[in-house]
């Protein structure tokens, strides 16, 4: 068996992932590299330490904690992690007194434990109808006998289940799940396998695979599309991206996730280049000709991420 | 000899009494103020029409005022009548006289009719429980926050004819003088407060069939009828019965003189109107007036016209604690509604526009001036006047009804402090019901709280209430339990449990005077289980109770023997089939209620004990003491304030390590109330609520063991310590439901939202479906804050006190302290445009 996952997040009362209120686990590490990216901190199969140097007062208590001598005062009185040294063991976290320090990463528990912390919000999943979402990084990227284990066990529990992938995965892991998950939220990036392979770093390919695969074996599909500026918004990507769709899915509904810019800050807390810039979100009005191509070629149950 | 005595002691009354006619005249000599603001138009105000809009401006913009004709009118009852008749008798008489020589107004458009003062705005005093000083006055006119008009001729008033009249006769002198010292030692160190110090007991609803229902002459001949049957062969209470009764006569007179007084006022103005459509209204006032002075009220005006009599004469009569409330509104005007709209005579629109001006009444009246400690437990001037909808009928079957919807309607358009709304959902309650209330508290006020219609049945029937009597109950004042009409329910204080440790801590001493004011318990440096330390909390609380139920009960007796209150009796059953007050324990059901406060602090300090010193041994007990003792300011102690303020098990965060502790708390406050007598043939029992108090409480509280300063506020109802929950809302109310909230008599949580965490319908579903999963797990109540640009403005100025806030980003929610700067600036700047 290989080792445990990772996973850098546990969010009750989610709302925006899957119908109802809804327990999201982010598990920790991706395949993908994409440019525009809003969640560094999850792509990396590593423990990551982040560091928030704008609540960061220097204080010097983590100096003390830190077993690698990673952390020193600079000249300038400042406190500084020295990336070099740093394994990520967390140790400085809790020393931290303006929580300017995080460790994203922990190793996940057994399945059944995870699958027990899960259920805690039971009540408020059969009140909304609502359940759990297995999201990342890439959940299907990770051991799929834990992941296996966890959604067989929320799914005798009669809990919902939403897998939110973005479909680079072995054919295998998608099978294994698919007794097990109620609802697969389903990212597509860019129809232009070239487009696809210089802004996410692999092809498209098994992705179309997979959903295809998922479509013809009567799953049910939600669409969701990052929509960023310039890479994938104009309307003739978005036409294909909705005959592809109306031609091997059918008619699912499709969230149109607009780029934000949330992620700046987190590459600065973590220590990495965020790489390729310039992308923007598309105005509203675009946004709007968008949800109404979507509506020509049949796609009705068109959502706005936001 | 002794014919000339008399006689002088008649010029001396005489005197008095034309010094107290000399005095109400300067002081009606000054009209009401009002306050200057910067949109001085009533045309931005809120309200369906004109007439609501302006009434509404009028009541927001009036500057409050002192009203000293009630005190001038009661000082010159008791001159003429005390000690020549009964107390009761002499109530009544107050309240008569009152409303017989009170100035009364119509004010221009006015659809209900009635002020407890000259006007809106007015603040009558009640000398007879608490008697301002000059200082006292001086300060409301002068404070910063809401302040009250005093002019000379008040404090004239005051220092000439109500100060040495009322002075040593005041409740409150006698209540400070009946108690011992180890209750002045707690009271003056913050572990309770005592609600009967400046206010009288009350607490309770509309909600019996013949208060809802009568006319004042049915009722009149019901009083009539229990004297007539007063058993003076056999009942040694059967003089004292008569004059309670007798007592209830004249209080009702006073309701029907009062309104007659404004039926005349109604009509004269009519006949001077020149604008037909005016004089017709106030003809039509009159008719409502004269009609309810002594019938049965016909239509759904009238119905309105006369409940705000009576709560005018239960508001006149005494100050009780949380004023008073129409209870199940909606039902009771169910069948009006229905009856005039089916006869042409009202439509949805005019039955919209009266329970406006019905709002627009309640917030006309300021909550009495309050002074010292109560001013600080209760920092507010809303009197607790807390509107019911929904819920449940007695029959059990579903109360919702078309006027429930007007009165959402209602709340939503005229954004009142007062009256304060909430709704009470019950498993029968329509989903559409349940929405629509959702979409007003996402507006962002407040309003309305929701109430758990089963809950409060099951608390009503572990309290020993019948089935149909637990059906007509519900919440009123903020989230009290009783059961309206036929329940005497007040509040005598709240408790300050996180202090408790404090005193535990330091062996029975508070460190902020060196007194000793709890049991010697032991230095708890000794203890060598966290199960001594709790013990001895357990040793500490039950004495501090014992101190508090003894007060209490003896002030629940001074109020019954100096403050009988013969018109909210004659409105709650059974005090005319007793002949009993409802001071005295004439209701059917009797309660005495206990608010503990600061759950949340207490479980976060002794969790931080036990995981830190205990169980983990990160520091201890003598390290613990000296860095509470510096409030954290010595060289080693931020390393435990760290430690204690992060990572360690924390209520709210559906984390059984800490919530089990709640739990045992819980219990024992639990315990240690209820059930003891209540000196008016009923017990106490507890709430778990704050008002305001828990900033009164953290002030006097030094630093805690979870990390919190001194003088920070303690946690407030049973929500958890600022920035503990880390976890979401449904981690917070997993955790509040692991309270068993049946055996209470009401507890009160607060959830802070963004608007944008809960916008479009599917929001509104998470937040409805939110509510229907607390109350399916058994919690009493929950009210949301919906927080604005500014309160986001200042969550990123003092992220440390903003952990708990949720903020809806883009396509996903997240807390808002692990936003960075820019996220942050977008969002307070989407907010802004969101609005």
């Amino acid at each position: 068996m290989a080792a445990r996952p990772l996973i850098f997040n546990i969010q009750r009362f989610s709302t925006h992932d899957g119908p109802g209120i809804r327990t999201t686990v982010f598990f920790k590490g991706c395949p993908l590299r994409c440019a525009w990216c809003h969640n560094p901190e999850s792509q990396s199969f590593s423990p990551q330490l982040m560091v928030d140097e704008d609540r960061c007062v220097s204080c010097g208590m983590c100096l003390a904690a830190c077993p690698q001598g990673a952390i020193a005062r600079g000249a300038d009185g400042c406190v500084r992690t020295d990336r070099a040294y740093c394994v990520a063991c967390g140790a400085c976290v809790d020393f931290c007194p303006e929580d300017a320090r995080e460790l994203a990463g922990t190793p996940a528990p057994l399945a059944a434990e995870l699958a027990d912390r899960l259920l805690a919000d039971r009540m408020f999943f059969e009140r909304s109808g609502g359940g759990v979402t297995l999201s990342g990084g890439e959940c299907l990227a990770q051991d799929i006998d834990y992941l296996e284990e966890l959604c067989r066990t929320l799914h005798d529990e009669g809990v919902h289940v939403a897998i939110d992938t973005c479909g680079f995965a072995p054919r295998g892991h998608v099978e294994r799940l698919l007794p097990y998950a109620d609802l697969w939220l389903y990212d597509l990036k860019a129809l232009d396998d070239e487009v696809h392979r210089r802004t996410t770093g692999v092809s498209n390919e098994r992705i179309l695979d997979n959903l295809a695969f998922l479509a013809r074996s009567g799953a049910k599909i939600e669409i969701r599309v990052p929509v960023v500026h310039p890479v994938n918004d104009g309307e003739e990507a978005m036409c294909a991206l909705a005959a592809y769709v109306t031609e091997r899915v059918g008619t699912p509904r499709v969230s149109l996730l607009p780029y934000h810019t949330t992620g700046t800050g987190k590459y600065r807390r973590l220590g990495v280049d965020p790489g390729q810039e310039g992308f923007r979100a598309p105005s509203a009005e675009h946004m709007d000709r968008l949800v109404k191509l979507l509506a020509e070629q049949g796609l009705t149950d068109v959502e706005l991420g936001g | 000899m002794e014919t000339s005595t008399i006689a002088s002691f008649d010029d001396i009354a005489e005197q008095q009494l034309e010094a107290i006619d000399a005095a109400l005249a300067a002081v009606r000599s000054h009209d009401a103020p009002t306050r200057v603001t910067s949109h001085d138009t009533w045309a931005d105000d809120h309200g369906m029409n004109e007439r609501v809009k302006r009434l509404r401006h009028q009541s927001e913009t009036t500057q409050p005022y002192l009203d000293m004709e009630r005190a001038l009118i009661e000082t010159a009852t008791y001159l003429r009548h005390e000690g020549s008749v009964s107390t009761p008798e002499l109530r009544g008489m107050v309240l008569r006289d009152y409303f017989a020589d009170k100035t009364i107004s119509i004010e221009p458009g006015e659809l209900i009719v009635g002020e407890k003062g000259r006007g809106p705005q007015a603040a009558p005093t009640f000398p007879e429980l608490c008697c301002h000083t000059l200082a006292d006055m001086r300060n409301m006119n002068d404070r910063e926050q809401v302040n009250f008009r005093v002019t000379d001729d008040d404090l004239a008033a005051q220092a000439s004819i109500v100060i040495p009249y009322w002075r040593a006769r005041a409740s409150r002198e006698k209540i400070m003088r009946a108690q011992t010292s180890a209750w002045h030692d707690a009271f003056e160190a913050g572990i309770f407060t005592e609600f009967y110090e400046q206010r009288a007991g009350g607490h309770t609803c509309l909600g019996s069939e013949r208060g809802v229902r009568a006319g004042f002459d049915e009722i009149r001949a019901d009083i009539q009828a229990a004297i007539d049957a007063l058993d003076y062969m056999a009942d040694e209470h059967a003089v004292a019965k008569c004059d309670e009764l007798h007592g209830m006569l004249i209080a009702l007179d006073a309701v029907t003189i009062l309104a007659e007084r404004y039926a005349e006022l109604a009509e004269r103005m009519a006949a001077e109107e020149s604008d037909a459509t005016r004089a017709a209204e106030l003809a039509q006032i009159a008719e409502n007036c004269r009609t309810v002075a002594h019938d049965r009220p016909r239509t759904f005006w009238q119905w309105i016209q006369r409940y705000w009599f009576i709560h005018l004469a239960i508001t006149s009569e005494t100050n009780p604690w949380d004023a008073y409330t129409p209870g199940r509104l909606d039902q009771h005007l169910i069948g009006y509604y229905r009856a005039d709209v089916a006869a042409g005579e009202l439509t949805r629109e005019r039955a919209l526009e009266l329970l406006e001006c019905l709002w627009v009444k309640f917030n006309n009246q300021p909550a009495p001036p309050k002074v010292g400690v109560t001013l600080k437990e209760s920092g507010t001037y809303s009197d607790f006047a807390n509107i019911n909808t929904g819920g449940i009928t007695p029959e059990g079957t579903d109360g919702v009804n078309e006027v429930s919807y007007l009165i959402l309607d209602c709340m939503d358009e005229m954004m009142f402090i007062q009256p304060n709304s909430n709704v009470q959902i019950s498993r029968k309650t329509p989903r559409r019901f349940l929405c629509r209330a959702c979409e007003v508290a996402r507006a962002g006020w407040g309003q309305p709280a929701f109430y758990n219609t089963e809950e409060i049945v099951d608390e009503l029937l572990a309290a020993g209430k019948s089935l149909a009597d637990a059906r007509r109950g519900g919440s009123s004042g903020c989230v009290e339990t009783g059961c309206w009409g036929y329940e005497a329910y007040p509040l005598t204080g709240y408790f300050n449990l996180p202090k408790i440790l404090e005193i535990t801590l330091n062996d029975g001493v508070d460190p902020r005077t060196g007194k000793l004011i709890g049991l010697r318990t032991g230095d708890p440096r000794s203890f060598a289980t966290y199960d001594e330390l709790f013990d001895a909390y357990v040793r500490q609380m039950k004495h501090f109770i014992d101190i508090k139920v003894r007060g209490s009960n003896i002030n629940t007796q001074i109020c019954a023997r100096e403050n009988p209150v013969p018109f909210m009796s004659l409105m709650t059953e059974d005090c005319i089939a007793r002949g009993e007050d409802y001071n005295a324990g004439g209701a059917r059901y009797n309660t005495t209620y206990l608010q503990g406060v600061g759950i949340g602090s207490i479980t976060d300090a002794l969790a931080s004990i036990k995981y830190n010193v205990y169980d983990h041994a990160r520091f201890t007990m003598g390290e613990l003491l000296g860095a509470l003792a510096s409030n954290f300011a010595g060289e080693c102690d931020a390393r435990i304030r760290v430690l204690a303020s992060r990572r360690t098990p924390k209520y709210g965060n559906d984390d059984d390590y800490a919530d089990d502790i709640m739990r045992a708390v819980f219990a024992c406050f639990r315990d240690s109330v209820t059930g003891r007598p209540n000196m008016r043939r009923g017990e106490w029992r507890i709430d778990m609520l704050p008002t305001t108090c828990h900033i009164y409480f953290g002030e006097v509280t030094g630093a805690s063991p979870s990390g919190r300063l001194a003088g920070e506020p303690v946690s407030d109802g049973i929500s958890p310590e600022a920035h503990a929950d880390v976890n979401g809302p449904t981690a917070v109310i997993k955790s509040c439901a692991k309270m068993d909230h049946a055996s209470t008599g009401g507890t009160l949580l607060n959830q802070k939202f963004t608007p944008s965490s809960i916008a479009g319908d599917r929001g509104l579903d998470n937040l409805a479906d939110l509510v229907r999963s607390y109350f399916d797990m058994g919690g009493h109540h929950v009210q949301f804050n919906i927080v604005d640009r500014e309160t986001l403005i200042d969550a990123q100025r003092h992220p440390e006190a903003y952990r708990d806030l949720i903020v809806r980003v883009a396509g996903f929610s997240e807390k808002w302290c692990n936003l960075g700067r820019e996220l942050q600036d977008e969002i307070i700047n989407r907010t802004e445009q969101g609005f």
